[in-house]
């Protein structure tokens, strides 16, 4: 008896669980492909039907060309790389004081350090910040931003993770009279490569999809994909040409899917990890 | 000899701290505490004085303006249905993606083949722009979109909901696609949550004669506690702060009845009122922040028993 009833569950668990991957996933995935291969006339109203003729690598080309996406495609690589290198690095730096210096007045430092994991940046002032200091509207303050927005995100898994390695291992390479410098690159920082990891992933899918600040803080003046896609979208050049629209939608989601499929276990693994203990 | 004296062998606490001070110089702080001092912390000092000002692009000078900004955001009855609107959308964001997050993941919880590969396609939305995950709902929810079309098909005569244009729904249709955006991540947290029960436990609960049903509410579920209160608490405070998904599929309408506290921040931005925008700056500011008080206690609490 028990062995029927394993098997009567065995069949129906797979065919229900692709039953509502279809339903919820296979529509609009399903959606995105045919209407990125349809005309213009025939993507008006965005059906399921296949296109009657496919034209998607001409779609293809041209939301390449016209919307000026390999521009964008380079303000997106160049912000997304300075800002994650840059803020894993200050972070790491001021992570391991913050982890191994005991007191109330670190302690006050730590909590200040770690705001950002939730407070909201003041992003109306924060343009004023930048008018004042020359770096609105350039790729320079955008960095900034960021950087200055995943601090906080850093600081809180890294300071979490340098108290768990053990300051012996330090003591060791102290004795030989290494400086704190050599210290922290030499022992510390290739620790924390696990952590480290994981607050590349986090931080790359805010970076290489936000639309919000970008607005504020180059909009019009730097191009990312994300606010390329918006214009194209929503003033006038592909208003309702749901085609080329989606013929953009997978071009700027493959670069993260192909890194998300081939790092996927890792990527996680990495992910679940600080939640779940 | 009291209990408290140092034993021969350790370091008086004065050269303890002095060895701190030369091991771990506060000047490694420095630098990634200049860049937050600058373009997070000063911005947010500086929202409390200009959220009293006249600042706008229309005229040169800045005045102190006193309240008059909260009050006019006030009487005109934005303030109000602005807050409540990025109340409502938050909760209801954190319910259904916890919900059908957990449902997701005792779904595909065993470890085959089929559901590995599902559990990666359900993290594709995870991946994904919010922006172009916006423009797709906006197409398939066309009143001639394709899920009348769906509907159409399915009732045998043509229908064309409008599934964006409804005062009262749309609200909670956004909020269901921006679920459908982050429910891959909430399944993955309570997968790993799943994991880390004790096998032996669902076993003595078997033995116990224990159901399906009653084994998964009464033993796995309270032990799910930590993803629970990750989930609820990042799904919660991370949609305050929400944008993309409803400036792609509505901008805030109809009739303004799903404006975000931050889809009204970028349209008066963009009217040239600073002053309007950067109070309503302010008020999500203290919204977080005092949503984040008994959150933040919650983790923090979770920490210690770690």
């Amino acid at each position: 008896m028990r062995t029927s009833r394993l098997t009567s569950t065995q069949w129906i668990q797979p065919i229900g669980a692709i039953a509502v991957a279809v339903v919820f996933l296979g529509v609009p995935f399903w959606l995105v492909v045919v209407t990125a291969g349809k005309s213009r006339a025939q993507a008006l109203n965005p059906d399921l039907s296949l296109p009657t003729h496919w034209e998607f690598f001409q779609n293809l080309t041209q939301a390449l060309s016209q919307g000026s996406m390999v521009a964008a495609f380079f303000g997106s690589l160049v912000i997304l790389v300075s800002a994650v290198l840059l803020v894993l690095l200050l972070g790491s730096f001021a992570s391991w004081i913050l982890a191994r210096r005991a007191g109330r007045g670190m302690a006050v430092l730590y909590a200040f350090s770690i705001s950002g994991i939730i407070l909201p940046p003041a992003i109306v002032t924060l343009v004023l910040v930048l008018k004042e200091i020359g770096l609105a509207g350039t790729i320079l303050g955008m960095i900034g931003v960021y950087v200055g927005m995943y601090s906080s995100t850093v600081i809180f898994f890294v300071t979490g993770f340098v108290r768990t390695i053990p300051a012996e291992l330090e003591e060791a390479a102290r004795i030989d009279g290494a400086g704190p410098f050599t210290v922290f690159t030499r022992i510390v920082l290739p620790l924390l490569q696990p952590t480290l990891a994981t607050a590349t992933i986090l931080i790359c899918l805010y970076v290489w999809n936000d639309v919000f600040y970008a607005l504020f803080v180059i909009g019009g003046r730097v191009n990312t994909l994300p606010l390329n896609l918006y214009q194209v979208a929503s003033s006038g050049l592909y208003l309702n040409n749901w085609n080329l629209i989606f013929a953009y939608v997978i071009l700027m989601t493959l670069p993260l899917l192909v890194t998300f499929i081939a790092a996927q276990r890792r990527i996680i693994s990495g992910i679940t990890s600080g939640a779940v203990k | 000899m009291s209990a408290y004296a140092p034993s021969p062998g350790t370091k008086s606490p004065r050269r303890r701290r002095d060895a701190s001070r030369r091991n771990y110089p506060l000047g490694y702080v420095i630098p990634a505490l200049a860049v937050m001092l600058v373009f997070f912390i000063a911005p947010t000092v500086l929202n409390f004085f200009y959220a009293f000002t006249n600042w706008s692009s229309f005229h040169s000078n800045i005045d102190f303006a006193g309240l008059s900004n909260f009050s006019s955001l006030f009487q005109n009855g934005t303030l109000v249905a602005d807050l409540r609107t990025t109340l409502i959308y938050a909760i209801l964001v954190a319910i259904f993606q916890n919900l059908f997050g957990l449902a997701l993941a005792v779904l595909l919880e065993r470890d085959t083949a089929v559901n590995r590969i599902l559990r990666a396609a359900f993290f594709v939305p995870v991946v994904m722009s919010a922006l172009a995950v916006g423009y797709i709902f906006q197409a398939l929810l066309k009143p001639e979109g394709a899920l009348n079309g769906i509907i159409g098909t399915l009732v045998g005569h043509p229908v064309s909901i409008a599934w964006l244009g409804s005062t009262t729904w749309t609200l909670l249709v956004v909020t269901l696609i921006h679920a459908w955006k982050w429910v891959g991540l909430s399944m993955l947290i309570y997968l790993a949550g799943l994991k880390m029960i004790n096998v032996d436990l669902l076993e003595a609960a078997r033995i116990d004669g224990a159901g399906r049903w009653a084994s998964f509410w009464r033993i796995r579920f309270p032990l799910l506690a930590p993803a629970v209160t990750f989930n609820v608490a990042t799904a919660l405070l991370g949609s305050l702060n929400s944008f993309d998904i409803v400036q792609a599929t509505t901008e805030g309408g109809p009739g303004q009845s799903t404006e975000l506290l931050n889809v009204f921040i970028f349209r008066t931005f963009g009217q040239g009122l600073f002053a309007q925008a950067t109070t309503m700056s302010l008020v999500l500011f203290f919204t977080i922040a005092i949503l984040a008080f008994p959150v933040i206690w919650l983790l923090r609490r979770r920490e210690r028993v770690l």
